[in-house]
């Protein structure tokens, strides 16, 4: 059943609900007129108010930044029951220690000395404008922190966000004249196993990686995709219980980029193996359609087996109940979708 | 202040409402006093006017919110045409 609108018109860049309790749902949201800010439920995503001090740089920032939207936002550790993370566009990161009421800018990061260098400012080379995003928490230690950078790079803090470091070798950065950049990579989405918290995966601009702390080279395990359907995508997604279980949705990176399934036939592909080789999953989708899924637009559920899901910028809703073994349209016809989350049970 | 209709969820669907202040953006800080949130929609943090949300002295287009009303007495926020 389909229920809503809610906000229409509004852009949701991502809706998540808190895995530590079951009634905070946050949605990091913009207009094109009114700016961004974070609105949150207290009531499981029925009702949602506004935050009262919206994620915003400091008055008087010596860069001049202003958010121009809430890009991503993560559950702070379990530890910390109502704190949350926010990345924003401009890159910065922001955090709320009340549910996301009043957020503050994360200062180690959006003042690091390094920032300028690291950060896609003033100009900004991504096309829907520069983002911070898959900002991870380490279920062992809450001062334990990536992020992900379009552009930029994966970047970890050991100290809880005052001191920051590049993580990118290994990754590609075909877009660059340095062949082993430091910095300046464009991950996609980054994801840790929470029961592996040492396993990090990554869709990049430039392939799919993998790396296992405290290594410091990620693993292109996308050379193992099939050569005519490639490594590049949005987002990719973990198995909640097997560490050498992951999701992807490929897209066209040939060309000019058109973003779409490969030779327009729709398909997840699915490791088992931490990414040694891959299985194509197609059965139920179209044969021929040209689907983008962005970063936050793929899902999975807790069931066992596990849910797969995948939001289209068409406005298309598919799900798998078997792991992606079979997928079937569960909702068609609405709005460009920029996020997918599942909120149980 | 005439209100636009993005921003009536905060005016409590109020098209026109008072508030004081004896420049543009002392009437927004004024306004923000008894409708919290609804500068923030149209100012950013660093002050400037969100790129389209237009401000109407009279009928004066103005961009600069320390603008003196010099008596003018209504102010028009408007959402600027972004598109379409």
């Amino acid at each position: 059943m389909l229920e809503g609108p809610q906000f229409l018109g509004h852009i949701v860049h991502h809706a998540v609900a808190d895995p530590r309790e079951d009634a905070t749902v946050l949605m990091g949201v913009s207009t094109g007129h009114l700016g961004p800010t974070v609105m949150r439920s207290g009531d499981g995503g029925r009702t949602f108010e506004e935050a009262v001090t919206p994620p915003a740089f400091r008055e008087g920032d010596p860069h001049g930044r202003a958010v121009k939207k809430v890009f991503w936002l993560t559950p702070g550790h379990v530890s910390e029951p109502a704190t949350w993370y926010a990345g924003g566009s401009p890159q910065g990161l922001f955090r709320t220690e009340d549910a996301g009421r009043t957020w503050a800018p994360v200062d180690g990061w959006n003042d690091h000395p390094r920032w300028g260098e690291w950060a896609e400012w003033p100009e900004e080379g991504t096309p829907d404008g520069s983002m911070l995003h898959s900002v991870i928490v380490d279920p062992r230690d809450p001062s334990h922190l990536y992020l992900g950078l379009s552009g930029g790079g994966v970047f970890e803090s050991t100290d809880g966000g005052s001191g920051w470091a590049p993580l990118n070798r290994g990754c590609a950065a075909d877009f660059l004249p340095d062949p082993e950049p430091e910095y300046g990579h464009d991950p996609h989405c980054v994801r840790m196993h929470p029961l592996d918290p040492d396993r990090l995966y990554q869709q990049n601009h430039c392939g799919i990686y993998r790396i296992d702390r405290p290594d410091k080279v990620w693993t292109r395990i996308g050379d193992n995709m099939p050569r005519d359907v490639g490594d590049i995508g949005f987002p990719i997604e973990l198995h909640p219980r097997d560490a050498d279980t992951a999701w992807v949705f490929p897209m066209d990176g040939t060309d000019v980029w058109p973003r779409t399934s490969p030779d327009g036939r729709p398909a997840v592909y699915v490791t088992r193996d931490g990414g040694d080789s891959w299985t194509r999953l197609d059965a139920g989708l179209p044969e021929r359609a040209w689907f983008t899924v962005k970063r936050q637009a793929m899902t999975l559920d807790g069931h066992d087996p596990v849910g797969v899901y995948l939001g289209t910028t068409s406005g298309e809703v598919w799900g798998s109940a078997d792991e992606g073994g079979h997928w079937t349209q569960l909702a068609a016809h609405l709005p460009e979708i920029y996020s997918v989350e599942w909120a149980g049970p | 202040m005439r209100i636009p209709t993005p921003l009536r969820s905060y005016t409590g669907e109020s098209k026109v409402v008072q508030a004081e202040g004896a420049t543009v953006d002392g009437v927004l800080r004024d306004l923000d006093r008894r409708y919290p949130g609804l500068r923030f929609r149209v100012v950013d943090e660093q002050g400037r006017l969100r790129r389209h949300m237009n401000v109407f002295v009279g009928l004066e287009h103005v961009r600069d919110l320390d603008t003196p009303l010099d008596g003018v007495d209504e102010i028009t926020l408007m959402q600027a045409l972004s598109g379409g």
